[in-house]
């Protein structure tokens, strides 16, 4: 049927143009985050729990984390002790505060590690694939059969309870399951039609993996990771309250409530208060992890 | 008893989310009679969709009608509740299908169980015997060996994913079939093949069809009249004669006709309608279609068009302000 | 499907040899001296000396592992203990039933809260009781086992004395450590159901099931949360370890005699065959439980139930 009327033809062009005034696309996940308050708040608390325990010998004199004072033992909270003293008359706020220090360290550090050794073994699965892929994985698998937290306790067992091993513990048990995720993140931009549209517009492979890989597989990584931290430390918290990790006198968390456990009954405030905190913390990476996921894909959400 | 099914008067429905209203479907009305066929042409995001999900009263938490009558069988389906509607209207009365086969369907039970539900939650006192012996029928009537219903939607194509469907809508031979777009996901072969077997099961059953589609092959092969939406208003409506034969148009339903490939002229380029239909969040005033019509006037700027009605034929334009007879 | 589940375990088995190898490679790198430990440090050198060669001790590192497999593999022999100095695995045997019991009452726990909580929590989105549950959930999943198990202890059995607080005697004292156990975990499960749902509600099939009839409560519990319950499977197999790792933290804390405390035990006294084995066993039941997940799939979804029989063909 011919038209009487003439038609105005459109072109691909225009609407291409008309498309891509979009922002780039980490600051549209930036604004998405910003949306979320309770990711907000999270954020807020975390930074200032890093800057308190960087800036912890302005705050609080060093000397109240190990110094005894016997008089004063086993007080409830107080003006001059915020959180009580424990058996030995230590300032519980002041071991918490230190001990912010210990826990944030010994957590960072292990995602820093476990996901940048986890990532390299991880790419290189997926990328060189066959044999190599093969020898990985079912190294990895084996890793993976036995519980992490178990084989943290393991590593710590052989090398002594000090923060290095248990960092080297925690991290042994968090690669293998960096390494599966990063593997399978890489394994499923490279096939899909991400990759074929870009090799398909004419784009080299260094610009694929730099523009269509990294950016795509990175965002479950970023989350996985910052849901780590939490679970992390409190792992070591774990460990250090078994018996098993960080001792006291280190002001690590679980080794102060570990002290904290004989006055449950009478004195409850010692574990109360430092556990609050534990709680607080572990509560707000994960809110940040999860406001991240969320962010990287909307869909997601409700 | 009147051959009248179904008349929708002045229907509205608005979608309202927090951060703001549309206007989904404007004040439109249709009728349909007994086993007759209405096609419901348009773009996609006219507003089809929620005209069906209106009628059956399936629409999203969001979405609210704001008309007060939709008749069916002489009664008011906005005045029942939602329990009336769930037993006595939604398959059993007015079935639905809807325009993916390929997730139609739900994967872990099998096709005769699905068909069985259909079947189990609309009658009082059928046994189970009777239940698997009219699956049986259903599924020959369709097409498909009954010794299949012991399978899975997976190991169906999409063409018997949507015979099936059908014969889920039709397991208890409502007297309306609301189709939306039941044919788009299909290949053309398989399509025509569907399109043939619902044509065909309609005559059988007597079944009134709405036929949601913006291909008008399909509104030529099926349909007895037509109704074509734009931003959620009707535009044109009449019987298939009326807007294959007759040379009077609204400059959107022309636009439609010229956009399909014509086999026997040579043409560079298809011609599509240039521009995009109005956000339906922000109408503009005046008709909606003013934009992309080659023939705006000045009063479409300003006056949304009266419907002119020529017979069985109405088309909701000011170009056929002296046509009126 | 029966042959896929024996080659499954049949691929068990060099997974667990690997564990084996992994456990003793680890506790080899441990500092000291076994018949020091086991002998004590003022025992005459020649007793040493002499104990070292009776348990094979100067012998290379792969010639004592694949002693130490072979006498599992066909003894049951795990070694001695160097706390106890029984054979470790008189002193593991009783130890089973309780973290058996444990684990088990912890899942099923885990289990009936966080499904049907997620699923309320799904169909009632938004609402108070919604965001009331998932606010616990959130806040719960940030709880370290040691941390909830004290708490427990200082409400139900210090203020309100209503549970024993330690000893395995009575039914009635799993009850703190299953909650322990299975309450984290149960979270993870009310929010991994409940996202499920969320986003199988919105799908085709149940807009079908709607508009054939179907009454809502039957679209929710028979459509949705069939289709549902596949991510929610995935997730109890991802955080199975966790429980594991958070059953040997109850047991612990509340003196439950099972092989969780028996590792803490002989990690603090660097009784390393004990905890070669004890660590070897919680690793046999993991991947048995893992197995089971993965067939549990193909119990839910008849597509992988195909694939499994398919990848036999």
């Amino acid at each position: 049927m011919k038209t009487s009327l003439p038609w105005k033809k459109t072109t691909i062009e225009d609407t291409v143009a008309k498309e891509s005034q979009g922002i780039s696309r980490s600051k549209e996940i930036w604004m998405r985050l910003m949306r979320d308050k309770s990711s907000m708040i999270s954020l807020g608390f975390i930074v200032i729990l890093i800057l308190v325990a960087i800036f912890a010998n302005f705050l609080i004199d060093e000397k109240l984390v190990t110094e005894q004072n016997v008089a004063e033992r086993i007080q409830g909270p107080s003006i001059k002790h915020w959180f009580g003293t424990d058996l030995y008359g230590r300032d519980i706020f002041a071991r918490v505060i230190y001990g912010s220090r210990v826990s944030l360290s010994i957590g960072i550090l292990t995602v820093i590690i476990s996901t940048t050794i986890g990532g390299l073994l991880g790419s290189i699965a997926a990328y060189y694939g066959g044999v190599t892929d093969s020898i990985i994985m079912r190294i990895t698998d084996v890793f993976l059969a036995i519980p992490e937290q178990l084989l943290a306790m393991t590593v710590v067992a052989a090398m002594g309870a000090t923060p290095l091993s248990v960092i080297a513990a925690l991290s042994v048990a968090v690669i293998p399951n960096r390494t599966r995720l990063v593997r399978s993140a890489v394994l499923g931009i490279v096939d899909t039609q991400y990759v074929e549209a870009a090799r398909a517009i004419g784009m080299k492979n260094f610009g694929i993996i730099f523009n269509e890989i990294i950016p795509n597989s990175l965002g479950p990584i970023i989350v996985v990771s910052t849901q780590g931290i939490a679970s992390i430390m409190l792992t070591a918290s774990s460990l250090s309250y078994l018996g098993v990790g960080i001792q006291p006198p280190t002001p690590e968390w679980g080794a102060i409530i570990f002290e904290a456990r004989e006055f449950l009954r009478i004195a409850p405030y010692m574990l109360l208060l430092p556990g609050f905190v534990i709680v607080l913390t572990a509560l707000a990476f994960n809110l940040v992890g999860d406001g991240l996921r969320d962010a990287l894909d909307p869909r997601l959400k409700d | 008893m009147s051959d009248e099914l179904l008349n929708v008067e002045n229907l509205e429905v608005i979608y309202k989310t927090t951060q703001e209203t549309v206007q989904a479907v404007n004040k439109i009305s249709f009728t349909l009679k007994r086993g007759e066929t209405l096609g419901l042409v348009g773009e996609t995001g006219a507003g089809k969709t929620t005209t069906a999900l209106a009628i059956m009263q399936l629409l999203s938490k969001t979405g609210k009608i704001l008309s007060t009558n939709i008749s069916f069988n002489g009664r008011n389906l906005l005045e029942l509740s939602d329990e009336e509607m769930r037993l006595q209207i939604r398959g059993e009365s007015i079935a639905m299908i809807f325009q993916d086969p390929m997730t139609a369907l739900n994967p872990v039970m099998t096709v005769g169980d699905q068909i069985a539900e259909a079947i189990r939650y609309h009658s009082t006192d059928i046994n189970e015997e009777e239940i698997q012996k009219r699956v049986d029928e259903v599924l020959e009537m369709v097409g498909i060996q009954a010794s299949r219903k012991f399978e899975y939607p997976h190991q169906f194509s999409g063409g018997m994913k949507q015979r099936v469907v059908i014969a889920i809508a039709l397991s208890c031979e409502p007297d309306l079939l609301i189709a939306d777009e039941p044919t788009t996901a299909l290949d053309v072969t398989i399509q025509a093949q569907v399109l043939a077997m619902m044509g065909e099961l309609r005559d059988r059953l007597g079944t009134a069809m709405i036929m949601i589609t913006h291909d008008l092959g399909v509104v030529a092969q099926i349909c007895d009249k037509v109704a074509v939406m734009y931003a959620g208003e009707l535009i044109e409506q009449g019987t298939l004669e009326d807007l294959y034969v007759s040379k009077d148009h609204h400059p959107y339903t022309i636009g439609l006709f010229g956009a399909l490939p014509n086999l026997k002229e040579e043409t560079d380029r298809l011609a599509p309608i240039s521009g995009l239909m109005p956000d339906p969040s922000k109408l503009p005033k005046g008709c909606n279609f003013q934009e992309r019509c080659p023939h705006s006037m000045d009063i479409c700027k300003e006056k949304d068009p009266d419907v002119f009605i020529n017979n069985t034929h109405m088309i909701k334009c000011f170009l056929f302000a002296h046509k009126e007879s | 499907m029966i042959r896929y589940v024996a080659r499954r375990l049949l691929l068990l088995i060099p997974i667990l040899f690997g564990v084996a190898f992994l456990i003793f490679f680890i506790m080899e790198l441990s500092p000291g001296d076994p018949a020091t430990k086991i002998l004590g440090i003022e025992a005459p050198p020649e007793a040493k000396e002499q104990l070292r060669e009776q348990l094979g001790l100067n012998d290379p590192f792969f010639v004592r592992f694949f002693n130490y497999t072979k006498n599992i593999a066909f003894h049951l022999d795990f070694g001695v203990s160097w706390r106890t100095k029984n054979p470790v695995f008189q002193d593991i045997l009783p130890r089973i039933p309780v973290s058996l019991t444990l684990a088990s009452l912890g899942i099923l726990f885990a289990t009936l809260f966080g499904i049907p909580l997620g699923v309320i929590s799904a169909v009632k989105q938004n609402t108070i009781g919604d965001n009331a549950l998932r606010v616990v959930a959130t806040v719960l999943v940030a709880v370290p086992t040691f941390l909830l198990a004290m708490l427990l202890i200082l409400i139900f059995s210090s203020k309100l004395g209503w549970l024993p607080a330690s000893g395995a005697a009575t039914l009635e004292s799993y009850i703190l450590p299953v909650i322990t156990c299975g309450g984290p975990y149960g979270c993870a499960i009310l929010r991994i159901t409940r996202s499920t749902m969320l986003e199988e509600i919105r799908q085709d099939y149940v807009r079908t099931a709607r508009a054939k009839g179907v009454p809502d409560n039957v679209v929710t519990f028979k459509h949705a949360l069939q289709n549902a319950l596949l991510p929610v499977v995935t997730t109890i197999g991802q955080n199975f370890g966790a429980i594991l790792g958070g059953s040997v933290v109850a047991e612990s804390v509340f003196s439950l005699p099972g092989i969780g405390s028996l590792v803490i035990l002989g990690i603090r006294s660097k009784d390393t065959p004990t905890v070669i084995a004890s660590v070897l066993l919680i690793s046999i039941f993991f991947a048995i439980i893992m197995l089971i997940v993965d067939l549990l799939y193909a119990f839910i979804d008849p597509r992988i139930k195909a694939k499994y029989a398919k990848a036999n063909a």
